[in-house]
């Protein structure tokens, strides 16, 4: 088994791989509704209650890999799989010993606070706001709060309870970040999936011979499928049909080269290379529209630029994000962005192809300096703005970036911002916490990763951005 | 007349960066530039053999140190 970080990834997983070998041999429509009974085989339940459910949910989980699903939105809810988590926020449990010292009353603003006849507490949810307070001073950890996983996740209350008590998103609100996605422990969020029409991609192309199908790997690869080397990795791109494979990373030098200059211009900017961050600020903070930075996205750049090159050109976004493919079907980058893969999704696509990447030969990825690569953390941005004024020779321009790592700073960066009380003139906004190598479409998560991407980023041979931006 | 140099990652390894510039140098020098035009690619798919390089459609394997030959032998001798 490849290492993810949950079961239900795993899951996702097998899902994933069986609807990618089934298009792969063409078999893919009359084989659809055998899929559930390939993953759940037998009579005894391993998740729910029977089998049954169990491929129930599943036949949900192959619709959504297919691209399948209700609405426009990625991000997309199989409620009969949500088991429904209690959602009652703040609780005392039996853990409460009913002390002398009422230190949860105490602390209550609001007196929600009573005791019954074992001088155990309760709280009043008619006069209780969430605050915490109790469950801080309480000794004994007795107060807890019941928060649902999803809720939990979504710092932007996108999603709410639906009627039948499962979970709901707004689409309106919601950024498509993923975090619900990658936080939800019934799998119950998901995103939807393009693999197929990468599939078919491929195989139109002809080998490449009718159209090249060009592969974007964002620099969280660094992080990533790290059981191979890098250079296996790509070797295993090409392996599945696709013409050539380009790091994302030389779109984020050719965006920090042109958002340097354009910080300098207007004089205060946020980043646009987070499509969950400049949906938030386009859905939230409209009056601040204006300041978000007109570059496109180092994959929108990128493919663009390969686009002028080669007209005919296929291009598919391989990465760790959910909302890059909400950004794929923007009216202005849908005409450069053909399909957005996570490498979740990759690593299924490579078993579905039995293609095990630790046998194969190290190919190289160089494309992209330094600075472009090491975009995909918390703070990459903001250095590759400081070196794009140093390299163009606009230091007089003092740059105050203010680096958002998560969409909660980012929040308060663009509340501050809207009564002009931020003391900054960049706004580097990354939804995911760590930046992209938190992104919900990694295979792993963990503190190792921004080391690695780091350590991909020295590996850069251009040490300077414009060392890397191609002169033609 | 159309040069084509590839910018992929193999021959960006090989050279492909000063390949291009030296061109641009001599095809400014030459006065050649509404004569010829120099592109980019990304991999022609003989990464043996870089830098890759397209003469109107012909293949060529230049290094950095062969580009003077190469735009004397090849390109000025086409244009």
């Amino acid at each position: 088994m490849r290492k993810f970080d949950t079961k239900v990834q795993y899951l996702k997983y097998k899902v994933l791989r069986e609807v990618a070998r089934q298009a792969w041999n063409d078999t893919l429509l009359e084989n659809v509704l055998d899929i559930p009974k390939m993953i759940v085989p037998g009579k005894v339940p391993t998740m729910r209650c029977c089998v049954y459910k169990e491929r129930a949910i599943l036949a949900e989980r192959v619709k959504l890999a297919m691209g399948g699903g209700n609405g426009d939105n990625i991000i997309q809810v199989i409620d009969i799989a949500c088991d429904d988590c209690p959602a009652v926020g703040y609780q005392v449990t039996d853990s409460c010993r009913g002390c002398l010292a009422h230190r949860c009353e105490d602390v209550c603003k609001r007196g929600a606070i009573s005791f019954d006849h074992n001088h155990e507490a309760h709280i009043d949810k008619s006069k209780c706001v969430e605050c915490g307070q109790c469950a801080k001073v309480c000794p004994y950890s007795a107060i807890v709060n019941r928060k649902r996983p999803c809720q939990n996740a979504c710092k932007i209350k996108a999603i709410s309870i639906n009627d039948d008590n499962a979970a709901k998103i707004d689409d309106e609100k919601c950024i498509q970040c993923g975090a619900c996605v990658y936080q939800c422990p019934f799998g119950a969020i998901t995103d939807r999936s393009f693999i197929i029409n990468v599939i078919d991609m491929l195989k139109k192309s002809q080998d490449n011979s009718v159209f090249k199908v060009y592969a974007l790997v964002a620099p969280a690869i660094g992080s990533q499928l790290n059981y191979a080397k890098l250079g296996q990795v790509i070797s295993g791109i090409k392996e599945l049909g696709f013409h050539t494979v380009i790091e994302a990373a030389l779109g984020a030098d050719m965006v920090a080269q042109a958002e340097s200059k354009e910080l300098v211009e207007k004089g205060f900017l946020t980043s646009s290379c987070c499509p969950a961050f400049v949906r938030y600020v386009k859905t939230a903070f409209p009056a601040l529209v204006p300041y978000i930075s007109h570059n496109l996205s180092p994959m929108a750049t990128l493919a663009k630029y390969i686009k002028d090159h080669d007209e005919t050109a296929k291009i598919v976004f391989i990465g760790p994000c959910t909302a890059k493919k909400a950004e794929a079907q923007l009216e202005d980058v849908k005409p450069y962005v053909d399909a957005v893969i996570t490498f979740e999704e990759l690593q299924a696509l490579l078993d579905s192809r039995d293609i095990d990447i630790t046998t194969l030969p190290e190919d190289v990825l160089n494309n992209a300096s330094y600075f472009g690569r090491i975009f995909a953390r918390s703070g990459g941005l903001s250095d590759a703005v400081a070196e794009g004024l140093k390299e163009q020779h606009l230091d007089d321009f003092q740059l105050k970036a203010c680096v958002c790592d998560g969409i909660e700073e980012c929040r308060m960066a663009l509340i501050k911002k809207a009564h002009n009380a931020l003391d900054a003139n960049f706004i580097e906004g990354m939804a995911c916490i760590s930046g992209c190598i938190g992104g919900a479409g990694n295979l792993t998560h963990g503190e190792k990763n921004k080391a690695a991407v780091d350590s991909y980023g020295r590996e850069a041979l251009e040490k300077t951005i414009l060392d890397a931006i191609p002169p033609l | 007349m159309k040069v084509t140099v590839c910018i992929g990652s193999s021959c960006h390894i090989k050279g492909s960066r000063p390949v291009v510039e030296q061109l641009q140098a001599l095809i400014a020098k030459e006065n050649l530039s509404d004569k010829i035009e120099l592109g980019g690619t990304f991999c022609m798919g003989k990464c043996q053999q870089g830098v890759c390089v397209t003469v109107d459609g012909e293949f060529f394997s230049v290094s950095p140190e062969t580009v003077p030959t190469f735009f004397e032998n090849v390109i000025k001798a086409r244009v």
